[in-house]
C-alpha cells in the first residue's frame, strides 16, 4: 500500500516537472524554431521549421542579409553590453556602501534611507521620463549611454541596497577582529576574510541590476534617438528589414535568439544565486 | 582606526569626562563614516527620482509643447482639466486596471501552483528552478514578440495548434487574451519564487500533524498553509500590482494601443515623447504617480498589520 502511494506521488511530481519545464521553455523554443525558419517558410504557420537554416542570422559565407550583417543590430549589441555593465558596477559600488553603512554602523536616518529605496522600487518610471528628455537635452546627455546608465543605476540601487544588506547581515564581521588578533594587517583580514564573504551577495545583486539594465525598453526608447546609444530592446522594435514591404520576423526572431542567450547562460550558471537574491528581500522584508 | 584607539588610551589614562568625550566622539565619527558612505547611492536615487517628479509636477502647471517652446506659459491646472476631461484617460485607466487586476489574479494562482511543484520536488529541483528562471530573465520586448507571431494567424501556431480561426489583434478581447498571457508568462516566475519564499515559512511537521489528524488537502491548505504564508503573499501581490500597473513594453510591442488597448503608461509615452506636449503628458506622468501611490497606500492601509507582523517576526 505505501509503495503505490510512493509510485502514485512520483508520477504526480514528475508530471508537476514536465508541466513547469513546457511553461517556461515551450516559448523560448518557438522563438528559436521561428529564428530558424527561412524567409519562405515564415508565413506557412507551424511550430517547427521544416528547411532549417542559419540566414536570419546571416552567414557570413553566403552574403546573407542576417542580423549580423545589420549595422544597427550589431551597434544595439554593444551599447547595451557597455551599458548595462557600467550602470552594474556603479549600482553594485554605490549600494556595497550604503548597504556596509547600514548594516554596520550606527547612525540616524537608516530607517528613512530604507524606506526612500522601497518607495523608489515601487515609482513608476514612466512619471518621470518627460522632466528626464528635457533636462537630458539641456544637459547634453540625451542620446548619450551615460544618459541610460544614470537612470537604470537609479532604479536598481533600492533592489541592490536591500538585497546586499540582507546579505550582509549574515556576515560574521567579528572574523576580522579574530584575524587581526592572529596577526592579519588590515588590508589581509579584509582581502582574505571579508571579501570572500561578501562577494556572493555582491555577485547575486550584479545580476539583478544586468537584468534589469539589459530589459529595459521605456528609457532606452525614450532617452534616444541614434545608433549612438539605442539598445537591442529599442532596436529591435525599429528593425525595417531588408525590403519595406514585409515585416521582419525572422530577423526579429534571431535578434530575440541572440540576446536571450547571455540570460540563459547566466541563469544556468548561477540558478542558486538568483533564487536567492530574489527571494532575500521578501523574507527578510 | 588607529586614531581612536589613540584617543581611547588618552581617555583611560584621564578623568571621566575625557572618557564619555573621547565616546561621543567616536559615536559621531561613525555617524559621518555612516553618512558618507550613504551619500551616493542616496544623491543619485534624490537627483534622478525626486527632482524629475517635482520637475514634472512644475511642468504640469504650464502650458509647454516644445513644437511651440515660445508659447510656454503658466495656466495653473488646466492640463488635469484636461486630462481627466477627457474620455480617453478614463478608458486607458480602465484599461490597465483590468489587465492588472487579470494578470495579478491568474499569476497568484498560478504561481502558487509552480511554488508548490518547486517546494516539494526532491528530484530535478535545479531543472525546474533553471527553466522557471527563463521567463523571467527575458527581455520583455522579446516576450512580447514572441507571444505576437504564436498568435499571429499567418506566422502563429496557435490557430493551427487549437483549430480555431481567430485574428487576435483586431478585436480587444482577444488582444487582451495576447497581452495578458504574455504577462502571465514573463512574470509568474517572479511570483512564484516570492511565495517559495513564504513556503518555507512553513514548518511542514504542523502540517503532517493535520494530516495525521485527518485534515483534508484542501482543508491543510486553507487552514494552514495560507493563512502562515499570508505576509508573503501580500508582499507578492503589493508588488506584482505595482509592476503590472506600470505595463508599456509588452502592449507597445502587441497593438501599439490599438483594439482599445492602451494602457496609461502608454498615453503618457506618446503625449511626452512622440507628441513633445510636455505638460499635457507631465499631468499625465503626476496622475499616474498619484494613482500608484493610492495602491499602495491602500495596501498598506488594508494589510499593514499582518505586514508589521511579518516585520516583527523576521529579525
Amino acid at each position: 500500500m505505501n509503495d503505490t502511494r510512493s509510485t502514485r506521488d512520483r508520477a504526480f511530481w514528475t508530471a508537476g516537472i514536465v508541466v513547469v519545464i513546457v511553461y517556461a521553455l515551450v516559448p523560448v523554443a518557438w522563438i528559436v524554431s521561428l529564428s530558424l525558419k527561412p524567409a519562405g517558410e515564415i508565413s506557412q504557420g507551424g511550430f517547427l521549421p521544416k528547411n532549417p537554416s542559419f540566414e536570419n542570422y546571416g552567414n557570413p559565407f553566403r552574403g546573407d542579409t542576417g542580423v549580423f550583417q545589420d549595422g544597427q543590430f550589431r551597434a544595439a549589441l554593444v551599447n547595451s553590453l557597455s551599458i548595462a555593465a557600467i550602470a552594474t558596477l556603479l549600482a553594485v559600488a554605490l549600494a556595497t556602501f550604503a548597504a556596509y553603512a547600514i548594516v554596520r554602523l550606527d547612525f540616524p536616518g537608516k530607517v528613512l534611507i530604507m524606506s526612500g529605496a522601497l518607495a523608489i522600487a515601487m515609482f513608476p518610471p514612466v512619471a518621470i521620463i518627460g522632466p528626464l528628455f528635457n533636462m537630458w537635452r539641456s544637459l547634453g546627455l540625451f542620446d548619450t549611454k551615460l544618459g541610460l546608465i544614470i537612470p537604470y543605476m537609479t532604479f536598481t540601487l533600492p533592489m541592490a541596497i536591500w538585497t546586499l544588506s540582507a546579505f550582509f547581515r549574515e556576515i560574521p564581521w567579528d572574523l576580522d577582529k579574530a584575524a587581526r588578533v592572529d596577526g592579519a594587517t588590515p588590508f589581509q583580514a579584509f582581502r582574505k576574510v571579508i571579501a570572500p564573504l561578501a562577494a556572493p551577495g555582491m555577485f547575486t545583486s550584479a545580476i539583478l541590476v544586468f537584468v534589469f539594465a539589459w530589459n529595459d525598453f521605456l528609457f532606452a526608447t525614450a532617452l534616444t534617438s541614434t545608433n549612438k546609444a539605442r539598445t537591442v530592446p529599442a532596436a529591435i522594435t525599429f528593425f525595417t528589414g531588408s525590403s519595406q514591404f514585409d515585416f521582419p520576423t525572422g530577423q526579429i526572431a534571431a535578434a530575440s535568439v541572440v540576446v536571450t542567450i547571455p540570460i540563459i547562460v547566466m541563469i544556468l550558471i548561477f540558478q542558486r544565486r538568483i533564487v536567492a537574491g530574489l527571494t532575500s528581500g521578501a523574507v527578510k522584508g | 582606526m588607529t586614531a581612536t584607539a589613540g584617543t581611547t588610551t588618552a581617555a583611560d589614562a584621564g578623568s571621566k569626562s575625557n572618557a564619555k568625550k573621547a565616546l561621543s566622539a567616536r559615536a559621531k565619527a561613525e555617524r559621518k563614516l555612516g553618512w558618507m558612505l550613504c551619500a551616493p547611492a542616496v544623491f543619485v536615487m534624490l537627483l534622478v527620482t525626486a527632482y524629475p517628479i517635482i520637475y514634472a509636477f512644475w511642468l504640469s502647471l504650464q502650458r509647454y509643447d516644445l513644437r511651440f517652446p515660445d508659447d510656454q506659459e503658466f495656466v495653473g491646472f488646466k492640463n488635469y482639466g484636461a486630462v481627466l476631461g477627457n474620455s480617453l484617460w478614463w478608458q486607458d485607466l480602465t484599461n490597465t486596471l483590468v489587465i492588472t487586476g487579470a494578470s495579478v489574479v491568474v499569476e497568484l494562482i498560478l504561481g502558487f501552483a509552480l511554488a508548490f511543484v518547486m517546494h516539494r520536488v526532491i528530484f530535478g529541483r535545479s531543472v525546474v528552478r533553471s527553466s522557471i528562471l527563463v521567463p523571467y530573465g527575458i527581455i520583455t520586448v522579446v516576450a512580447a514578440f514572441g507571444w505576437r507571431f504564436a498568435f499571429d494567424p499567418t506566422t502563429g501556431f496557435v490557430n493551427k495548434l487549437t483549430g480555431l480561426d481567430q485574428s487576435w489583434f483586431t478585436e480587444q478581447w482577444s488582444s487582451y487574451v495576447v497581452i495578458i498571457s504574455t504577462e502571465v508568462w514573463k512574470t509568474t516566475p517572479f511570483m512564484s519564487l516570492l511565495l517559495l519564499a513564504g513556503f518555507t515559512l512553513v514548518p511542514q511537521d504542523v502540517v503532517d500533524a493535520a494530516r495525521v489528524d485527518g485534515a483534508t488537502a484542501t482543508q491543510r491548505l486553507r487552514k494552514i498553509i495560507i493563512p502562515l504564508m499570508k505576509p508573503a503573499i501580500l508582499v507578492a501581490v503589493l508588488f506584482r500590482t505595482l509592476d503590472a500597473f506600470r505595463i508599456f513594453d509588452t502592449i507597445y510591442v502587441q497593438t501599439r494601443g490599438a483594439q482599445n488597448t492602451e494602457s496609461v503608461s502608454i498615453i503618457g509615452y506618446q503625449t511626452l515623447i512622440s507628441r513633445l506636449n510636455l505638460g499635457l503628458g507631465s499631468a499625465v506622468s503626476v496622475l499616474i504617480f498619484l494613482c500608484v501611490l493610492i495602491i499602495a497606500f491602500l495596501f498598506v492601509k488594508g494589510f499593514g498589520t499582518s505586514l508589521a507582523q511579518q516585520r516583527g517576526e523576521a529579525p
